[in-house]
């Protein structure tokens, strides 16, 4: 008896401290400065403050930074699986010539890290005129996600039955019909985790959107929050606010998409 | 129009050929060409061979980027695996069985958690806790009777402190993929070795760990890799410091591309980063193609 519950306590306990950091980053966000210096970061806040919430919003115009993560990473994952999908139907379905070199290709793609191709891109970038833009960084991620929904969907669309198409043919549908009519729909399921997956990932990426987003109205959530650590302005509460911040749109997202995702994670995994 | 039923299906392949050309393969090859060079990012490059690379054998900074990543493998890949493993055994085989699913989902959702934060936002959490000044986790230490330390600005404690806010990101993920993994596994097999008498322990070394290797593989490759590419915890924790106690490859590469103006130098670091990524995989897959 006592050893069943022990190792549930145990458990728990690792649970707990999983989640004491989120716990002293929101009782600290809302916590007054005055509160703060008299009772310390273990304190509960004597009552709800949320003006440094506020003020870190206004001050990073935070309502900004969301958009421009929301843009950037709804574009992104529209992009991407709308390319995924053109490439694994001429992958999977068409099997054209050389398919198994492409594949490997695109997984080489999706692993290469970014440090190995982000000067050659901050320079070209510049040479075009998308250097700083959202729409730069909405073509680089949409590229470096579809890699990976290539890969993925080349392999469910090749199991993908056969006589579907050729009754699709037989009412004259033509190929790019065909793509949009029959294989799209049935193919729902798997477009919509990876959508949601390019969505995450995206608004999760940091190095290229400190590289290519520098002027202040074109940051993403991570980067406007990366940059501004140790800033000499942000006091104790101040800076704990804009962690939480970090975090709730993260939750959030969490929140919604939690079915797809634990129905997905384990194709994530091959990431 | 009548085409043949095979072919004509490369035209759907053109849009992605032609981004992919822009986007990776131009800027890789562009990048490999750039480390042979010494270039400040303005003006011509100059051609210098292997000069960048001579100069990386023998730059102590390099090595202990290097040194510092393999910690970031242990702290990232092999303890959250390990941890992982046993959190996932335990939750499945005894927690599941004995107070029920619920039980079980709520606890990995718990362990889950940090893994929905951009890496970034998990390095600010962090920074905070960690703060000299304002920071939790002394104000906790100080309750306990044990001394304040500068956990991220010390030297020494530097590069332990950000491996254990890493294992903290990382444990849930393969806690919850192992499961998974575990979904599979016959329940059968538990019940023949439990009926023989055999322990939990040698029921989760002969059965749980057997039975999910290729799980195992998978998050082992994808953890070593991202801990090989991490980047945004060290730029919003450390900036690779104290005296380049937590400088890794990708922050490396990033400071001579954009804080010195060394960007040859810079483009053979990340070719090389790029080696060992390719190197790691190939030896992943090598080993599971072994396997199976």
């Amino acid at each position: 008896m006592i050893r069943k519950y022990s190792v549930l306590v145990s458990l728990v306990v690792l649970a707990v401290v999983m989640l004491v950091p989120f716990v002293v980053v929101t009782l600290n966000a809302v916590k007054s400065p005055a509160d703060y210096s008299s009772g310390g970061p273990l304190s509960l806040p004597g009552e709800l403050y949320l003006d440094g919430i506020v003020r870190f919003w206004n001050r990073v115009d935070f309502g900004g930074k969301l958009w421009n993560s929301l843009l950037i990473s709804g574009s992104v994952a529209v992009l991407a699986v709308v390319l995924s999908v053109l490439n694994a139907y001429a992958l999977g379905i068409g099997r054209v010539r050389g398919r198994v070199w492409i594949l490997v290709a695109f997984l080489m793609a999706n692993t290469l890290p970014q440090e190995a191709l982000v000067y050659p891109l901050y320079y070209l970038s510049k040479q075009v005129g998308l250097y700083d833009t959202r729409l730069g960084v909405i073509i680089i991620f949409t590229v470096i996600q579809s890699a990976f929904g290539t890969y993925l969907l080349s392999s469910v669309l090749s199991r993908f039955p056969p006589e579907i198409l050729e009754a699709a043919a037989l009412d004259g549908a033509g190929r790019w019909r065909a793509l949009w009519q029959v294989v799209v729909p049935i193919s729902r399921p798997t477009l919509s985790v990876l959508l949601v997956f390019f969505f995450i990932w995206t608004w999760n990426e940091f190095f290229l959107p400190l590289v290519f987003l520098i002027s202040n109205d074109n940051q993403t959530v991570p980067v406007a929050l990366g940059v501004l650590q140790g800033d000499k302005m942000m006091d104790a509460t101040m800076s704990s606010a804009s962690a939480l911040l970090g975090i709730l749109p993260a939750v959030v997202f969490f929140l919604i998409f939690q079915r797809t995702l634990t129905r997905g994670v384990t194709v994530g995994a091959i990431k | 129009m009548k085409r043949s039923r095979r072919g004509g299906y490369w035209v759907f392949l053109l849009p992605s050929a032609l981004l992919f050309t822009a986007v990776v393969v131009v800027p890789f090859l562009m990048n490999v060409g750039i480390g042979f060079t010494r270039w400040q990012g303005i003006g011509a490059p100059k051609w210098i061979g292997l000069d960048n690379y001579t100069r990386l054998l023998a730059d102590e900074r390099f090595w202990a980027s290097f040194r510092n990543n393999v910690a970031l493998i242990v702290a990232m890949a092999i303890i959250p695996t390990i941890i992982g493993l046993v959190l996932a055994a335990t939750l499945f085989d005894h927690v599941g069985k004995k107070f029920g699913p619920r039980t079980a989902g709520a606890l990995r959702a718990a362990y889950y958690l940090p893994q929905v934060l951009p890496v970034a936002v998990a390095g600010i959490v962090w920074g905070w806790i960690m703060h000299p000044r304002f920071g939790a986790l002394n104000e906790l230490l100080g309750l306990l009777g044990m001394e304040p330390r500068n956990w991220l600005g010390d030297p020494s404690w530097a590069l332990p402190s950000v491996m254990a806010i890493m294992v903290w990101f990382q444990i849930g993920y393969p806690v919850v993929i192992f499961m998974a993994g575990l979904q599979r596994v016959d329940p059968a097999l538990y019940e023949a070795a439990e009926t023989d008498g055999a322990s939990w322990w040698r029921r989760f070394w002969h059965i749980t760990i057997t039975q999910i290797r290729p799980e195992i593989y998978v998050v082992l490759l994808t953890c070593t890799i991202a801990a090989l590419k991490v980047f945004g915890p060290i730029f919003v924790l450390t900036r690779g410091g104290p005296g380049g106690a937590t400088l890794v490859p990708s922050y490396f590469s990033y400071q001579n591309f954009f804080e010195k103006a060394n960007v040859g130098y810079g483009s053979a670091i990340a070719t090389v980063l790029t080696l060992l990524i390719i190197m790691v995989t190939v030896f992943f897959l090598r080993i599971q193609d072994r396997e199976s």
